[in-house]
This record gives C-alpha cells, structure tokens and sequence, in this order.
C-alpha cells in the first residue's frame, strides 16, 4: 500500500519562474530599458527636452517622417490588396484557387530586400531592365517607373507584406459561420447589401489586427529601404541608426540619435501591439466560430476568366519576375552584360560556395546562428510559455508583463540594445563577435516560441499533469513524461519558424556583424552595394534555394504532426 | 480510523468562497459518496484532498499525517499523498497506449520490470480491457478511457481512491454495470473511497454513507444511504433526494390547516415548535388519491398524460401538490380526472419543516 510521505518538494516552481525572468531580463528587459534609458539620461540628469531636439534636427526628423509615409502607404496598399485575395481566393469561384493560395503565401518566405534588390535590378531610373527596354525600344526619353521613390519602396513593400492581411482575412472568412449570411438572405438582402452589412464587419477585426501588423513591421524595417532609398536620400528610422553608427563607429552622439529614434519606435509598438489586442478582444470576433464551414461563393460569371488572368498576371509580375532576375543575374558573368547564353554559366555559384571565404563563411554563420538560436529560444521559450500558461506562482505577474516585450520590440531596436548592453560597459564585451548576434536573435525570436508554445500548452490540459502528479510523479518528472511529449509539435514549430527566418535576418545583423561575422543577408547587402551585383544576386539565388527547401520540409514535419 | 480528516477548510477564489470552516472525516474502507449540486466545490474538495491545491485555513489529515496545516505551514505534493486519482475529464494521456497508462504509477515506483507487465495485465483483465493494452486513448471510446484512468488510479494499490464522477460520460448501461465494478474493486481490494457526484441514484447505490453538500458548500447532512432517503435532516436534503412537494400548513392553536382554508391537515403526527407557518413535504410517490370521501379535498388544476403515468397537479386551498400514478392503476379505480374535477388527498408519509428554514430551497 502507497503512504504518505511528509517530504516537502523545495521551491521547484520558484526556480522555474526566477530562470525565465532571469531569461527575458538579460535577453530583452535590460537592453530594451538600456536604450530609453540612454534616450532621457545624459550627464546624470533626465533630459526629455534633449531628446525632442534630436528629433526636430532636420534629419532625425525627415526619417521619423518617413517612417510613417512608407508606413502608411505599405500599409494601406497591403490591406487592399490582401483583402481582395483573400475574399476572391474564399468567397469566388475564381478557378485554381488552391494553387493560388499557396502563391499567394509565397511573399511570406521570401525575403524584401532580396525582392528590392531584384526590383533595383528591373526598375531603377537609369540602368534598370525594363526602364532600360523602354527607352531603348519604344522611344521614351525618360525612365518609365522610378523605384528609388516613396511609390516605389512602399509598393515593393506591399508585394512581401500583403500576406499578414491575406492570411488574417482568410482565415476569418474561411470559419465564419455561413448561417449569418444565410438568414440575412432568407430575410432577402442582396448579395451586396449582405457583404457589406455581414460579413465586412464580422472580418474587420481581422483585416485590421492585419494591417497593424504590416504597420509595426514596416515602420521598422530595413532592408528595402537600405537597398532602395539610400540612391535618393530617403531614410527611415532603422536606415538612419545604422546610417549614423556605420558611418561614426559608434560615437556618443550618434549613439544618442539611435537610442531616441529607437524609443520612438518602442513607442510606436507598444501602441500597435496594444491597438491590436484591444481590437482582436472586441466582442466582434467572438462571432467567428472554430469550426470549418463551407461559405457561400459568389458567381464571378464574366469576370471569372479576366479575374483569373489577372492573378496569375500578378503571381508572375510580383514573386517569379523578381526570383527569375535575381537567378539570372546570379548566374552573369559581369553585371551589364546581356542574358544571352555564353553570358550565363554557373561559375558565380560555385565561387561562392567553395572558393570565396566572405559568402562561404557568411552561409556557415548563418546556418549556426540560426541553428543555435532557433534550438536555445526553443527550450526558453517552452520553460517561459509554461509558466505564464500553467504554473500557479507568486510574481507570474512580472513574467506575463516581461513576456509581451518581446512581441513589441523591433529588430533594429534589439541590435541597438545589445550593442549598449554588451560591448564592455558592464564587463561584458561580445562587440564584433556571433555572441552579440545570438543574444539579438535569441531576443528577436523570443515572441515567435512563446506564441508558438503557448498554443502547444493550452492543448496540453491542467489534469493531465494532475493525474501524473497523483500517480506519484514529482514535478520533473511530469513535464519529461507528459508535457514535454505532448508539446513536441509545438516546440518544432517554434524551431522552424525560428531557424527559416533566421537565414535571411538583415535588420539585426547588418548592425552587429563584423569582418568574419557576416551572415547570408549581410553578405548579400554588402556585397552589392559594394557594385558586386553579380555575386550578390548568385548568394541570393542560393538563399531562396535553401529558404524553400526549408519551408518544404517544415510543411512535410507539420504535415504528419497534424498541425 | 480515520483515513481523511478535514478540520475547519476553509478555501475560496478572489470573487467567490467556496467551502468554509469545512469539517468532514472518512473511515478506512468504506466507500463514501459526496453529494451536490453542480457549482457547489465538489471538485474542489477533491483537489484539495489531492493537494493540488492549498486550503487558505485547516488542516488535512491523511492517515492521521498532516498533509495540510496551514499554520505550520505543511503542504505535502500530490505525488507523496498515495493517493489514486480518477478525474472527471478521465486525463489519460493522449501519447501513450494502454497499457502505458496503466503502467506509469508503478514505473515512478521504479517496480521492476516483469512485475509491472504482470501487474498492469491484471489490471487490464480487471476493468474488462483485455486485448486493448496495445490502443491509443484516441483509438478508445469514452467508456474506455474512464476504465483506464479506473485501472491506472488503482494499479498502484493506493489505500484512498478519490473518484469525480468518473461515470458521468457512459451510457446508462454501462453506468450501472461501472458502478458495481466500482464497488466490488472497492471491497475485493479493499481501498477507501470517495466518490463524488450530483447524481443521487449512484450515491445511495454503492456508498456505505452519504454526504450531502449545498449550493454553498456546506455539508447538511452525513448518514447512511437509507438515513438520508428516509430522515432527511432538513429541507435541502430531502429536496436534493427526489423531486418534493412542499405545501404550506398554518397553525391556528392546535389545529394545523392546509393553505388558506380551513381544512386540517390529515395527519396525526404534528410538528413540536411555536412557529406559525409550517411546510409539510412529501414525494408525489407517497400521496394518494381517491373519490372517497376521506382526507383533504382538492381540484385538479392540470391533468397530464404521459403514457404510462397520470400526472395530475392539484390544489388545496391555495396550496398545490402534485402526484402521479400509474396509468393502468387510474383505470381501474376510475381515477382518470380532468382539470377542474374535485378529488380527495391522503399522504403515506410526510415531514414537517418551519417555513422559514425553506427558503431558497422551495422552487416555486
Ligand atoms: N480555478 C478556479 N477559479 C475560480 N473559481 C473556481 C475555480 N475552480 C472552481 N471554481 C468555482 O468554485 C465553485 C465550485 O466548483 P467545483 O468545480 O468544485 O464544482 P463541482 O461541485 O465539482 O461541480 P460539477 O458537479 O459541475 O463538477 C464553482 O462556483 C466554480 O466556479
Ligand atoms: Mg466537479
């Protein structure tokens, strides 16, 4: 017969919950509170007013302005475009809309600033492909489109982030619940009357949580309006940080303009991300029910065939124009040169991955950082998800709190605050070495394996434990048995979504990277701003390659996971 | 002895309490039923005893050890109680099989190997699983899985069960035959067990004493199954024990009248106190009705026919009771009556309780 056995367990919950503060303090708390910290404090004072005149200096204040410009039109751009997708991919009879989803889904994988630079390529004033077929064929005098231009950045935006709206609404069309729209047309509304009394309404949430994703991520990006606007003077606020730190090797001032320009992008976050909350908690959403249903289509009649011709007009246009160029550029042997067959060969890829030691070094970087980031965050993010979703403790209040930030804290933002916290002013110096880079990642990750392990554990319910616990169980031994099997799933999930996108990363290292510490989008953006247009393109065409092979074999795992 | 003893539980969440100054203790090997309502802190009472939660004041024996004692700050962990769980959601995991299951507790135990493969096959005979060992929970049904989270909860022959309505999700066969498995594992393996549910007919079929709990978690009364069918301590209990009716009785010195009227009650039995307003309670089972002329006389207010049943709701003086009988019975006594027909009433058995102590109880 089992007994009572009167051993107290000593505060393992404690510790779980001490680790995973301790975690998100030193990876996001103590960098992100660096920098608002660097922003209002100077010369052991507070100084607000110092901080506003560095944003009223005429360049501080152009790129603040046109953050928001960009911001704004990428935002309003996306939100068309992807809600028409959306709604004509769910709601049509638009044929081949399978495959059409899938493309549509492509943007997401691939990365802007290699899209910008194939948009530079085809589309810059002077030497791009199709200006440049244009002028030389049908008499124009001038450029026919200049990329390097508010239009063009934003509309190069809109290509790679149209799919945050796309998937949102498709997702609220695909579960809402048909019988609403059904009995307003037993009550005899029109087809019309019904989209816009019922079901605009009902996806509004979604379009609108969409679109401030879009805006968040817009205003601080970097890599298209590095490759894009610099030519034209046009900074935004990441482009202008890395601009004055490049340029200034990391002087006070320069330092100083970056920790305000950063504070205004926390800021701006925090607003969003608070936006979208409220917005994803109104009463609407509640409507959208989790089952799948199948809605009603609307006969395109007429309009079934020029719909459809022009998606593929714009699948072709937007995502294989700009991977066909950056494949055949990759493969020229000097940029200028026309892409007739003796011009092309592989030599490009293969001098990148056996003989030239920045791109080689650059993949292996790559490769590691991400491996090693994806596979730490993973672990962390499990241990934090699980406290903030499972565990009873005292002070999980300050966990919940540390755990948003890393959801509202942007890239460039991250690399500042890392460069503040850890180049030698509190005894540690990881400046100018793949630590610096890592602990950036491990920041910049962090909210993608909470979200994708909070999901997991939510699954995993409260008795399941309890009943290991009652089968005499310690507290370890219940997550090795039960949880962590059970959130497997989830933890790849977290890993791959960690791992891809880390392949690519510009925003963070383009701030961090030294000589022998490039990564693949370093590399690719160095060396084509360095004039290696050749070189660079062939990296690229080499990223994409392992970028989709690695979406393949994530939808394969997911696949057989049934997630 | 004692196997729980519970001293002065008190435990609520931040909006409402739940149990408060709670005092119950069980004998070793009897099989005891907490009864209540949905929403009452059944549950947790279970949890707490289990220690997956903490009392906010009292203290928790198990085996006369203190498990619980928020003063001295005692709390020992679900694992070290010894105690086997089966939880209203069944909660067996979805990534191990069978037999895997049923084998945890003892491979925590670190029992050896052949042992367990011994041990958990008889378990699996036992709860009527055999040649199911090798199936995931997603492969089993509902019944299914309760038996493996039965057969997991008693393969490490724990000395207490604590059962939340195991049963609630299987159909009313298998119910009934779970439920004598339930009782006769009980006695062949000699375990405690407390069995917690809002479904009376399970409660009086297997226990050998009943607790009956209210909508705010206090205990109303502790007997056995019969004690509590047949003296129900109060007008909550005998309510929860079947569908009752209540009609109101004034006193008027010595004489006790139905209603508003002036017809006395037929019943030499009468209640000792000084209150004026009284309430007698009955099952419908325990009235009888009859066109003799003998008891109170009432109208039928709605005659209902439900095949095998007449039920008929009467009213006597303002008053208003209702009563069945077999339909074949009403036939043959030419008791087959129709709203506004007058009709005479007698009672088999009744209890008397002061108006005042209905309240809340009593719906009208
Ligand atoms: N974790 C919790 N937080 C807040 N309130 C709770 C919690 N758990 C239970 N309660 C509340 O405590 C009361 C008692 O709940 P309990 O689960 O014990 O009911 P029960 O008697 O088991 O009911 P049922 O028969 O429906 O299972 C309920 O009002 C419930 O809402
Ligand atoms: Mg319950």
């Amino acid at each position: 017969m089992s007994q009572v056995k009167t051993k107290s367990s000593f505060g393992v919950a404690q510790l779980i919950l001490f680790l995973s503060i301790a975690v998100l303090v030193v990876v996001v708390a103590f960098p992100v509170l660096l920098i608002l910290f660097n922003a209002f404090w100077v010369e052991d004072h507070f100084n607000f007013d110092g901080a506003i005149m560095i944003l009223q200096q005429p360049a501080t204040y152009q790129a603040l302005k046109n953050s928001l410009i960009i911001a704004a039109m990428s935002t309003i751009g996306s939100t068309i475009v992807g809600t028409f997708f959306a709604w004509l991919v769910t709601r049509t009879d638009l044929p081949h809309k399978k495959f059409m989803k899938a493309m549509f889904l492509v943007p997401f994988m691939l990365p802007s600033f290699i899209g910008a630079m194939a948009w530079k390529m085809l589309l810059s004033p002077n030497a791009g492909f199709i200006n440049q077929f244009f002028m030389q064929h049908l008499g124009f005098t001038g450029p026919v489109f200049n990329i390097y231009s508010y239009l063009g950045i934003s509309l190069v935006e809109v290509m790679y982030l149209f799919p945050f709206v796309f998937i949102q609404v498709c997702g609220a069309l695909e579960r809402m619940d048909p019988t609403l729209e059904e009995s307003a047309r037993i009550s005899g509304a029109g087809l019309f009357t019904i989209t816009r009394k019922i079901t605009i309404p009902l996806v509004l949430p979604s379009i609108l949580s969409g679109a401030l994703l879009i805006m968040l991520y817009s205003m601080a990006h970097f890599g298209t309006v590095a490759v894009l606007g610099i030519e034209n003077g046009i900074y935004n606020i990441p482009t202008l940080i890395y601009e004055r730190i490049h340029q200034s090797g990391g002087s006070f001032d320069a330092i100083r303009t970056g920790t305000v320009l950063a504070t205004v992008l926390v800021i701006s976050a925090a607003l969003i991300i608070w936006a979208q909350r409220k917005i994803l908690g109104s009463g609407h959403y509640q409507i959208i029910g989790g089952k799948s249903f199948r809605p009603m289509e609307l006969k395109l009649r007429g309009l079934r065939m020029p719909m459809m011709i022009f998606c593929f007009l714009y699948i072709g246009f937007t995502i294989l124009l700009p991977t066909v160029v950056i494949f055949l550029v990759g493969s020229l042997k000097t940029y200028g040169l026309s892409f007739s067959p003796e011009n092309l060969s592989l030599d490009n890829f293969k001098f990148i991955l056996f003989e030239y030691a920045v791109t080689r070094d650059a993949i292996v970087n790559s490769v590691t950082l991400g491996f090693t980031a994806a596979i730490i965050t993973m672990f962390a993010g499990v241990m934090i998800s699980y406290v903030i979703v499972k565990m009873k403790v005292r002070g999980k209040g300050i966990l919940e709190f540390l755990g948003m930030l890393p959801f509202s804290v942007p890239g460039s933002v991250i690399a500042l605050g890392v460069i503040l916290a850890w180049s030698g002013q509190f005894g540690v110096n990881f400046y100018n070495t793949v630590w610096i880079i890592l602990l950036a990642y491990i920041a910049r990750y962090m909210a993608f394996s909470l979200k994708a392990n909070s999901a997991a554990l939510e699954q995993v319910h409260d008795s399941l434990v309890e009943a290991s616990r009652a089968c005499g169980a310690t507290m370890w031994q219940s997550l090795k048995d039960i949880v962590l099997p059970l959130v497997k799933p989830g933890m790849l999930a977290a890993f791959f979504l960690i791992f891809l996108p880390s392949l690519r990363e510009l925003t963070v290292s383009i701030m961090l990277y030294a000589p022998t510490t490039r990564t693949i989008g370093v590399a690719i953006y160095t060396l084509n701003e360095d004039g290696e247009t050749v070189i660079s393109a062939a990296l690229a065409a080499i990223a994409l390659i392992i970028i989709v092979i690695g979406q393949f074999i994530i939808n394969h795992f997911s696949k057989k996971a049934g997630v | 002895m004692d196997i729980i003893r519970m001293e002065g539980i008190t435990k609520g969440y931040p909006d409402h309490p739940v149990l408060n100054d709670l005092t119950l203790s069980i004998k070793k090997g009897e099989c005891f039923t907490l009864l209540g309502p949905s929403g009452c802190g059944k549950t947790v009472l279970l949890r707490l005893i289990a220690g997956f939660e903490s009392p906010e004041t009292g203290k928790i024996f198990i085996d006369d050890i203190p498990v619980n004692d928020m003063e001295e700050g005692i709390d020992v962990p679900p694992e070290n109680r010894g105690l086997g769980v089966v939880f209203q959601d069944y909660a067996v995991w979805p990534h191990m099989t069978v037999f895997e299951n049923i084998a945890y507790p003892l491979k925590i135990a670190n029992v050896p190997k052949d042992e367990i493969q011994q041990r958990v096959m008889e378990m699996v005979d036992i709860v009527g699983m055999k040649g199911l060992d090798k199936r995931y929970p997603s492969e089993l049904s509902g019944g299914q899985q309760q038996r493996v989270a039965l057969a997991r909860a008693l393969v490490g022959k724990p000395s207490l069960m604590l059962l939340d309505e195991p049963l609630s999700n299987l159909d009313a066969n298998l119910r009934e035959e779970m439920r004598f498995e339930i009782k006769e594992l009980q006695r062949k393996l000699g375990v405690t067990v407390l069995y917690v549910t809002h479904d009376q007919e399970i409660g009086l079929a297997i226990s050998d004493r009943v607790a009956i709990m209210d909508e705010n978690g206090v205990i109303q009364q502790i007997g056995t199954p019969w004690e509590i069918f047949e003296q129900p301590a109060n007008p909550f209990v005998f309510n929860f024990m079947g569908i009752a009716n209540f009609i109101d009785v004034r006193r008027d010195g010595t004489n006790f009248f139905v209603g508003t009227g002036t017809q006395p009650m037929p019943w030499d039995e009468k209640p000792e106190g000084e209150a004026v307003d009284w309430v007698a309670a009955f099952r419908p089972s325990d009235v009888t009705i009859s066109r003799e002329d003998k008891g109170l006389h009432g109208i039928v207010r709605r005659a209902n026919f439900l095949g095998a049943m007449m039920d008929y709701l009467i009213e006597i003086d303002g008053a208003f009771l209702r009563t069945s009988l077999e339909t074949h019975h009403a036939i043959a006594r030419d008791l087959i009556l129709k709203a506004g027909d007058t009709i005479n009433v007698q009672f088999l058995s009744l209890h008397w309780f002061e108006k005042e102590t209905l309240k809340g109880v009593r719906n009208e």
